[in-house]
Order: C-alpha cells, then structure tokens, then sequence
C-alpha cells in the first residue's frame, strides 16, 4: 500500500505546513514582529522567560493576531470539511457548505441584528441560530418531496436559500445606508478583521461537536459516494449517515460563517485541491482537506491584511488568489486520478 | 446457502410489477434470470437485496426471511455487483475493493490489516492484483466487473445478486466474466444474475428462470426448459434452436435468416 503510506506522508506534510504558515503569519502586519521575539512571548506563556521584547509586541501578538490566526485555521478547516463531507453525502463534486441554504441564513441573520442595531455578539449569534434554523427548515421540506432524497434535499436546499437571500435583499433596501447598509454589505463580504477571543470561544464548541464526527465517519462518506442503494447493499445505512454529516456540517459551517460572513469558495475548491494532492479516499481526503482550508484560508488573510493600508474582505480575495491557482491545478498535466 | 422466494408479488401503486415469483438456488448454482427489458428483473433483485420493501410472498435466504433482516445483517447475506456506471469520484481498484470490507468494521474506524489482506486475496484470486493502484475508471470493461465482483467477494455472503454483469463487454471478456462466475457458484456461492443472452444463459447456468410480464414462465435446469417456443415466447422471436457439442450447447438462430435465403444460398 505504497500509495497510502505516500499520502499519510502527505497529511503529514501539510500538518507541517500549516504549523510553519502560522508562525510566518505571526510575524506579518503592520506592526512586524521579528521570529526572535515571536518565539520569546510564545515560550514565556509555559515557561517563564525574561523579556526581551516590548509590552506593544506582546499585546499586539496575544490579542489581535492570535486570535485572528486561529480563527483563519478554524474557518477554513471547517469550511472546507463541511465542503468534502458534503460532496461525498450527495454523490456531487459540485456540492459546497451552502447548498442547504447554511450561509444564505446566517446572511439573514446578521442583517437583520444589524438592521436592529445589535451588538457584535448578538450579530454573530443572530447569524449562528438563523443558519441553523435555514438548514433544519430545509430537511424538514425535503422529507415531503417525494421520490429521490438527495434530489429532494439539493431542490429544497436551493429554493428556501434564494428565499432567505432574497429577504437579506429586502433588508439591504430598507436599511440604513448611512451605517446600516455599508455593515451589512461589509458583512455579506467577509472578514476576519474583527476576530477576538470572544468569537473563538462561541465558535469552537460547535466547530469541535461537528468536525469531530466527520473526521470519524470519513471512511463511510467513501462507500455513500457509490450511491445509496449500492452503499445499502453493502450495509451502510446511507440516510443515516448523512443525516449525521448533515447535522455536522450545519454546525461547522454556522460557527464559521457566523463569526466570519460569506466566505465563499473555500468550501468548494479546498476540497477539490486536497482530492488532487491525496486522491478521493476520504481516509486521507478529510485530514488533508481541513489542513488545506486552514492554509488557504490563513494565507488569505496574511494577504487581506497587509495588502493595503485597508483591509480586503475575504469573500473577494479567496475567489482572485483561488481561481488562478485552481484553473493551474485543473489544467496542468499529469495522472487525471 | 441457499435462496428460496416463494410467491413473490410486488407492485408500484396499481402498476403490478411481480406476480407470484417462486424460484430457488441452492449453493454451487449458478441462476440466470431470463426476460425482456421492463420484465421486472430489476424489481426482482431490489426485493431479494431488501432493496424495496412491501411485497407480498417470502424470501428465505438461508431459510432466514429477510423481511425483518437490518441493513448490516443483509449485507452479511447477500452482495450485490451493480451495472458498471460512473462513480462521482474516482477511486483506486484497491480502495474500490476495500469499501466492501464496510460491513465488517465498526462506523467510525477505517478497514485495517485484516480486511486488506481480504481485498489483496480476492485480487489475486480474480488476477487482477496487478491493477490495485490503477483508477477504476481507466481500466478496460471486463477488469471493472472482475473489481466489483471482488468487492462482493470481500463482503463474505455467500449469495451473489448480479445485474447484467456481462452487458457493455466484448465477447472475449463476456465468456471470461461468465468462467469467473461459474468457477465460483462451484466453489460454494449462490450466484443470482440477469442477463439478455440465451446462447449463454444455456451453457453457464445451472437454473434459468424466465420471466414475462412479471410471471415466470419457465423455471428449472436449462436442458429441460430450453426450446424454440420459449424463446418464441419470451421475446417474439422465432427462432431454430441447434444443440451442439452433445448438448453442452444451444444456440438459437433466427428463423428469418436460416429459412429465407437458404435456397438461393445453396444454388449459388
């Protein structure tokens, strides 16, 4: 199994990536802190250092770019798990974490607690429940549809999205445009600019509940992309299993889009270059996927804050750094595997 | 093992698909189930695999009914080799293979050592270890089908369902599919197939049940149950039927073309 080891090595590999990405990603901003002094504050918090670096350096560090950092990591994983498991769950490359209308509700969510002049918090649990409460209103139609449940789901999915984008739309028009509007607009982009502590502490509970299952389940989400009735016949229950994988990836994809905004892509593309660098096992393609979410995504950001004197959102920087990249992975040569 | 379906019926709505189906297959058999497009064959199987549910009638395998039988414990029973189609995403032969071993490992751990040993000899068995690293997609028709089958193989049930395993290959590839089969049925499977070649049915299968309109309208050994009416019968087709090879053989030509041109072709 020379082929397995080789990607194991791979997973590995990026592990690596991403840990080296992170420590760059530290030292990058506009207030640069040299990889010395990176490396001292990181230490002195469980082993006690004497300080050789300034207070402004470690404040800087601790509480705006760590969390910042994490929150890149978080999302994009979780982004593009949900993006992986989905494709597999309904047998479709082109599935992403929206198709059942996840980051169309939170969309809802976060204008309208803008629209009534709610705090940060409240947006991003306004955005969290509205996603959530989207996707389960979507199951729910989709158990009446008769015939196909995969078909069921994706139509259902579709049209109580659009529904949901089109009130975010009535909302844009009946906001404020002085402040409320430009928010909202702001919001529906993308962004990591406001990342704090607090975010991360909301999120990473329903992030873990969701990424954890999916990283189980992998092999499973191998044989549903045969098809439920061969999946049957081979005795895995495969409405059970993306009832579960449904479940998690509404939880994953609500934390992160609720503390993010619209990030998209990530979910839809990630998956695609983690399936050309390991293949479509899931074994490998999970782990490899997630680990490539959070460095495109932490890379993303690097580029959105330091780029230009104003931050970039990432909803338009993920689709002009993806594409071309992505257009290279599917056109260059080599073993269409 | 054995699979006993006694008075089978089955219908979509007022639509009646199956009509008092009863056939048996003992271990070392090799079944063909014979029939026009839209016979219900494709509706026989989904009963047999627990596939559909609400029929009227029973089926036994292994004088277990398999109407109260849990998805894992079906799977346990009988495998199932679809169609060749297009899978949504490309995967080794070796991975391919090793999804059969599903059944076998608990929800949320992945095939280990023992399962790939499984799937190494069910390669090696069909000859076809050589392809484990190869996509399934890019290899030749035959090889996919020997793949599938040995993903029925490492699921361990000893009842085969088949649909149409030899359509879509080459006549070299039908007849080395078809040996495959047959060498298994003999080494203890209970192997159920369709197909749409009589000539082939009559010399690999150890029963035939013909099917018109959801009705059998034959069951039994091929020797006994082939003639020229049945043919006539299943496909409206009339048809010269030849025994060669002190009947290991029959073929069926179509009365069209031995009996029109057969003076003329003979003065000239």
């Amino acid at each position: 199994m020379e082929r397995g080891r080789g990607n194991t090595f791979t997973v590995i590999g990026l592990g690596v990536l991403l840990v080296i990405t992170i420590i760059v990603s530290f030292q990058l901003g506009r207030y640069p802190i040299p990889a010395k002094e990176v490396l001292g504050i990181s230490l002195s918090r469980i082993y006690p250092i004497e300080q050789f670096w300034t207070d402004r350096m470690e404040m800087v560090l601790l509480n705006i770019r760590l969390p910042r950092i994490i929150l890149a990591c978080l999302v994009g994983g979780c982004l593009s798990a949900a993006g992986t498991a989905y494709q597999g769950v309904f047998q479709n490359p082109m599935a992403a974490p929206d198709i059942l209308g996840a980051s169309a509700g939170a969309a809802f969510g976060a204008a309208l607690a803008i629209l009534n002049y709610g705090s940060s918090f409240t947006i991003t649990v306004s955005a969290f429940s509205f996603s959530l409460l989207t996707v389960s209103l979507v199951y729910f139609i989709s158990k009446r549809v008769k015939g196909k449940s995969i078909l069921g789901l994706i139509l259902s999915g579709i049209v109580v999205g659009s529904l949901f984008s089109a009130a975010t739309s009535f909302i844009k028009l009946v906001a404020d445009p002085t402040d409320q509007l430009p928010a909202i607009t702001y919001w529906l982009m993308g962004s990591l600019a406001g990342a704090k502590s607090g975010d991360i502490k909301f999120a990473i509970i329903p992030m873990t509940i969701g990424l954890v299952p999916l990283l189980l389940l992998r092999w499973r989400m191998n044989v549903l992309t045969m098809g439920d009735d061969e999946a049957r016949t081979m005795g895995i229950n495969a409405n059970q299993i993306r009832f579960i994988v449904i479940i998690c990836s509404t939880l994953t994809t609500a934390a992160s889009v609720s503390v993010s905004g619209m990030i998209g892509w990530v979910g839809l593309v990630i998956p695609h270059v983690a399936r050309k660098v390991v293949g479509n096992n899931y074994n490998h393609l999970m782990p490899a996927s997630i680990l490539c979410g959070a460095i495109f995504l932490l890379l993303v950001d690097n580029v959105s804050r330091n780029l230009l004197t104003t931050e970039i959102p990432l909803g338009i920087l993920t689709a002009f750094i993806g594409a071309p990249f992505f257009i290279y992975l599917i056109t260059r040569r080599g073993e269409d595997f | 093992m054995s699979i006993d379906v006694s008075n089978l019926s089955f219908s979509y709505g007022e639509n009646q698909v199956l009509d008092q189906v009863s056939f048996t297959a003992q271990d070392n058999q090799l079944l063909s189930v014979l029939g026009p497009n839209g016979v219900g064959k494709t509706t026989l199987f989904r009963c047999i695999l627990g596939l559909l549910k609400g029929y009227k009638g029973q089926i036994l395998v292994d004088e277990i009914d398999i109407e109260g039988l849990g998805i894992a414990e079906m799977a346990k029973l009988i495998a199932y080799i679809p169609q060749f189609h297009y899978p949504s995403f490309n995967y080794s032969v070796f991975d391919m293979v090793l999804m059969g071993t599903s059944v076998h490992v608990s929800a949320i751990s992945t095939p280990g050592k023992k399962q790939k040993r499984h799937v190494e000899a069910a390669l090696k068995r069909l000859g076809i270890y050589h392809l484990k690293d190869r996509g399934f997609t890019k290899i030749s028709g035959g090889e996919r089908q020997l793949v599938l089958l040995a993903r029925a193989l490492v699921q361990q049930a000893k009842v085969l369902v088949m649909d149409e395993p030899t359509s879509n290959l080459d006549f070299g590839n039908q007849i080395r599919v078809l040996m495959e089969i047959k060498s298994l049925a003999r080494e203890g499977y209970t192997i159920i197939q369709s197909t749409h070649n009589p000539d082939q049915a009559f010399m690999f299968s150890d029963k035939v049940l013909a099917m018109k309109d959801g009705e059998v309208l034959a069951w039994g050994r091929p020797a006994d149950i082939f003639t020229e009416e049945l043919i006539y019968n299943l496909y409206g087709m009339e048809v010269k039927m030849e025994s060669l090879y002190y009947d290991q053989a029959r073929v069926s030509i179509p009365k069209g073309i031995v009996e029109k041109d057969s003076i003329y072709r003979f003065c000239s």
